[in-house]
């Protein structure tokens, strides 16, 4: 890593840090809907913590798991459409000129997706805390916590990456929000898995995330439900999307593919183009023959050699 | 209304209705995405029917009234895209060298608001009976249902003219949804006000007039022909529809005015 990348990721980060200072309403967009949602739920839904079955220590602290996860989805995707806008207005291109090594780039905004994260929870856990959130975790299984938390935010930054790379265009902004927002919302998200029915079990059984809820929960309830796999499966999430962000990367910097070339003519000298040669009639070669060849490049060239003849 | 306003307000409301049926980016989130939350509420919800005391076994016929108002929520948006499309593509000031009356311009927007509605609970009706929801009131109150909804997405379209109209914005008018949503979660949308156990929290649901809107639609598929639950929701739409119309046509004034 050259000293040059460094500086174009602190630089990055630098920009994206800026512009919600400067914009303190889109600063707390991520943060609005997970907060509504945990007043909602804490408030309105603490008697179904008391029903049969439930057997969690506390609902505020169950759906706190939820709320915190929700948070840093929230925070990788309002990334990932900064990076679809600022790749859409060009700035990205630009970004692309200066930056020796691209990854950089990437680089530079999951360093601002971990500022703002560590933010986003610190400010969470405060108003838990402040409103009596029991917690019963120690402080390690709280640290696991915030790791788990903040490993969902990278990994959904390098998908809404991925994406936001190969629009090219702040269109990609609803396909980066509903996709996440949906696989967010297939998981045990307001009561156990045992206690949820129809279609939305089998969802939530084979959702990757889920693991992470429930080990999330576990931990914070001093109750270790397979940290291993929750880490594990978040970590090889991470691996997934970090493969999806750099393809994505290589995609921008290849720019929007060219048409296809249409008619045989235009196929041979697109061909010969790639191989890095001249197209074999500029070399002196020998003519395609205008007979057998279709198309209107074709059409011309046989309107040309009538012409000589 | 003159033969002449009403003919302005015919033609800038099949307009209205036509822009709205030509942009899906509008319609498609505002059915799909209640649709989703539906889907997902009436699965994760079901163990709240099993709180001591809770109206109905059926938590999708529960949680049914909220998708209605949350799709009539979305109206906010269909309306306020629609003004400030028309103010920001300088279409309203083309208007103004035409006898066209603003508050006439502004009805007629509601117009396309209202069909997206209409469509909007019709398909979440028809899903939630496909999928168990049953109307205690009746056939007669499943159209009671829609009109009711109807007068909500009017009201929400209203106070989206008004977003528009002060701001001129339809970024701002989308800010304006997504606080019109947090409110609708801070109602009574998620369990019935009398099994709020946390009591800071039952006092916003009591203030909060989102809370009578789901429970007027809630009334008629759990409980039946409930005459203060309709008289309070319909009282409150009515309420903001007025509220915002009268504004929405002071701002657009004053708007023109600097013109």
């Amino acid at each position: 890593v050259s000293a040059r990348s460094i500086a174009v990721t602190i630089g990055v980060s630098r920009r994206s840090a800026i512009k919600i200072i400067k914009n303190p309403v889109m600063a707390a967009a991520p943060l609005a809907v997970p907060l509504f949602m945990f007043a909602a739920f804490a408030g309105a839904m603490t008697a179904v913590g008391k029903t049969p079955g439930f057997d969690y220590y506390n609902y505020t602290a169950f759906i706190f798991v939820f709320v915190l996860y929700q948070a840093m989805v929230f925070v990788g995707i309002f990334t990932g459409i900064e990076m679809s806008g600022d790749f859409g207005t060009g700035f990205g291109d630009r970004m692309m000129l200066a930056a020796p090594q691209r990854l950089a780039i990437v680089g530079g905004y999951l360093v601002f997706t971990l500022g703002r994260g560590v933010f986003s929870i610190a400010l969470i856990w405060a108003i838990a805390l402040l409103t009596g959130m029991p917690v019963r975790g120690d402080a390690l299984q709280i640290a696991a916590l915030v790791v788990l938390a903040l490993m969902l935010g990278v990994a959904t930054t390098l998908w809404a990456a991925g994406l936001a790379l190969r629009a090219r265009s702040i269109t990609a902004a609803a396909l980066i929000f509903m996709s996440s927002f949906v696989v967010l919302f297939m998981t045990p998200d307001f009561v156990p898995r045992h206690l949820i029915g129809g279609w939305l079990h089998t969802a939530a059984s084979i959702n990757p995330l889920t693991p992470a809820m429930e080990s999330g929960r576990g931990l914070i309830a001093n109750t270790p439900a397979d940290p291993e796999l929750a880490f594990g499966l978040t970590g090889a999430l991470i691996l997934v999307f970090m493969v999806w962000a750099v393809r994505g990367m290589r995609a921008a910097e290849r720019g929007p593919k060219a048409p296809r070339p249409r008619g045989l003519q235009a196929r041979r000298e697109a061909k010969a183009a790639r191989a890095g040669g001249t197209p074999p009639q500029a070399a002196g070669g020998p003519e395609p023959a205008p007979g057998r060849a279709r198309g209107p490049a074709a059409r011309r060239a046989r309107a040309r050699a009538r012409g000589r003849g | 209304v003159s033969s002449s306003s009403g003919e302005q307000l015919r033609t800038l409301a099949r307009r209205s209705i036509a822009r709205s049926a030509r942009q899906p980016q509008v319609m498609i989130p505002s059915i799909a995405f209640p649709l989703f939350m539906l889907a997902i509420l009436a699965c994760a919800g079901a163990q709240a029917t099993k709180v001591p005391g809770f109206p109905t076994k059926s938590y999708i016929t529960f949680v049914l009234a909220s998708t209605l108002i949350q799709g009539a929520v979305n109206g906010t948006t269909v309306a306020g895209q629609l003004l400030a499309g028309d103010l920001e593509t300088g279409f309203v000031n083309r208007i103004l060298l035409t006898p066209v009356r603003q508050s006439v311009l502004l009805f007629a927007q509601l117009a396309g608001v209202a069909i997206v509605g209409l469509i909007g609970s019709i398909v979440f009706i028809a899903v939630g009976l496909i999928f168990g929801v049953s109307v205690k009131a009746g056939a007669g109150g499943v159209l009671a249902l829609i009109g009711v909804t109807l007068l909500v997405v009017i009201a929400f379209g209203a106070i989206g003219l008004l977003g528009a109209a002060l701001t001129g914005s339809a970024a701002q008018v989308q800010a304006m949804f997504a606080l019109f949503l947090g409110l609708l979660f801070m109602s009574s949308m998620l369990m019935p006000r009398n099994l709020i156990t946390e009591n800071w929290f039952k006092t916003i649901a009591t203030y909060n007039p989102l809370s009578y809107l789901v429970e007027a639609t809630r009334s008629l598929l759990i409980s039946g022909w409930d005459a203060q639950a309709l008289a309070l929701g319909c009282g409150f739409a009515l309420l903001f529809f007025a509220i915002a119309m009268t504004g929405a046509v002071f701002a657009m004034r004053r708007r023109m005015e600097r013109l």
